[in-house]
């Protein structure tokens, strides 16, 4: 015997209470693919789940002033058949659509992927890149973060299952000159975990080609989702061309420092991470490489 | 709240709908839907291949998507229509599905341990791409979550495959 209580409610409201009421001994489940894995070899000590899959609330994607909404209950297979996901918010729809196999897809949840706080969490990255909030209820308490903000170490969050609820994440909705894309190496294209990550978010000047800002997020660089903000400042007010981005991609192979572990070693990961942006840059203009000699 | 009917020892009722057949079934709130499946109803084409939702082998659908059933939680079948390869010819009782039929003639079935999850996964596949023309690489993503050890890919592609292209004429014959 394991947890003694399992709860389905249909409202926000039902779910803080429920947290009130068992006072840090219920934890929230949203999709459950990794925690009935996780539980499996490692028993959770919880008395009470609370499955949040059947909130309404919580499985909404919407446009409102200029923002896109995703809930925490999102599948990974809502994100990537959103229209509206697909059409302004790229990254996360690639990313989303990388993940595990349509089964994982199917049940596993955008909410459960961030917090559950693991480095190259594809859907976590591309959220970074968009610059997403995420936005918080805790009995009596109402608060937004950047994503970025959550993660404090592998599988460690900020946000507390036995305490906080995660609504929605949202991030603003890109304008003609904002472009995004994810790129993504495995193993297999199904079922792997990712050698490296990258997502991808960039905004050209009104006029021309040169790029006015940049973020880019990358995985497993660090024991947290990794913003290469040097590289980021390097590429801010160039013009885009083949020489600027094989220095990018030198650039972040310098920055980032990632560990040999059963991914790849730290030199591949690196060397693996450059390519990763120039194709990453390249796709997200939706140029190909030949494309580079005429502009 | 629906499922939220603890009672004393925590035990859960649910109700739900099986192979075209409704249930009302007692569970305990820690049991996985697998489990519900092939332990209490008895129901064994569903298999347990790695407990972790990597293999494919328990798959089923869950109102009209693939799900790996031993990461499920039962509670959550509470309200749902779920199917299970046992109910695939639609209550034809030693009868097949025309997909299962196309399996075996295109020798698409080697020790069969995966066979039940291909097919529930190829079926929810097509349910979700029905009218549209249907190509192997779309297949291979379709079944990318099922993992047959024989390695008999290539058979059960083609069978998949063939599968679709004859509803496919079928489809346009009736319209």
């Amino acid at each position: 015997m394991t947890w003694e209580n399992y709860f389905m409610p249909s409202t926000t409201g039902e779910v803080l209470a429920l947290l009130e009421q068992h006072q840090g001994q219920a934890r929230l489940v949203a999709g459950g693919t990794d925690l009935m894995v996780q539980h499996r070899w490692d028993p959770l000590e919880v008395k009470s789940l609370i499955d949040i899959g059947r909130v309404p609330a919580l499985k909404e994607i919407r446009e409102d002033n200029g923002r896109i909404y995703v809930g925490a209950a999102v599948t990974h297979s809502q994100l990537v058949d959103s229209a509206l996901i697909q059409g302004k918010g790229r990254v996360l729809a690639e990313a989303a659509r990388t993940v595990g196999s349509p089964q994982v897809r199917n049940v596993g949840t955008v909410g459960g992927n961030v917090v559950n706080a693991q480095p190259a969490a594809d859907t976590a990255i591309a959220l970074v890149a968009l610059n997403a909030l995420v936005h918080v209820l805790s009995p009596g308490k109402e608060r937004e973060i950047p994503v970025a903000e959550t993660f404090l170490g592998p599988g460690k969050s900020s946000i507390d299952p036995a305490k906080d609820l995660v609504t929605a994440f949202s991030f603003s909705a890109p304008d003609s000159r904002e472009k995004t894309c994810f790129v993504r190496f495995a193993r297999r294209e199904a079922l792997a975990l990712p050698i490296v990550n990258l997502g991808l978010w960039l905004q050209l000047e009104e006029d021309g080609d040169a790029l006015k800002d940049i973020r880019i997020a990358v995985g497993p660089m660090a024991v947290v989702p990794y913003r290469a903000r040097k590289t980021e400042e390097s590429l801010k007010g160039a013009v885009l061309n083949e020489d600027v981005l094989k220095k990018a991609g030198h650039s972040i192979s310098e920055e980032v420092t990632p560990r040999d572990s059963f991914r790849g070693s730290s030199a591949f990961k690196k060397r693996l991470i450059g390519v990763a942006l120039k194709r990453g840059i390249e796709n997200a203009l939706d140029l190909k490489g030949a494309d580079w000699h005429e502009r | 709240m629906s499922g939220n009917n603890n009672e004393q020892g925590g035990r859960l009722t649910i109700n739900f709908k099986l192979n075209e057949k409704d249930y009302t079934l007692k569970i305990d709130p820690d049991e996985r839907l697998l489990d519900l499946i092939r332990n209490r109803l008895g129901l064994i084409g569903a298999k347990e291949g790695c407990g972790m939702g990597e293999c494919g082998a328990c798959t089923v659908i869950m109102n009209g998507q693939a799900v790996n059933s031993c990461i499920i939680p039962a509670a959550r079948a509470d309200g749902a229509e779920i199917l299970t390869v046992e109910g695939l010819s639609g209550g034809m009782e030693n009868d097949l599905h025309p997909l299962q039929k196309m399996f075996l003639e295109k020798g698409a079935v080697q020790c069969g341990y995966c066979t039940p999850g291909m097919l529930l996964s190829a079926k929810a596949f097509l349910d979700q791409n029905r009218g549209r023309e249907i190509s192997r690489e779309q297949i291979k993503e379709g079944i990318s979550g099922n993992l047959c050890r024989c390695t008999g890919y290539q058979k059960i592609i083609e069978a998949i495959y063939c599968y679709a292209r004859e509803a496919e004429r079928i489809e346009e014959r009736k319209g």
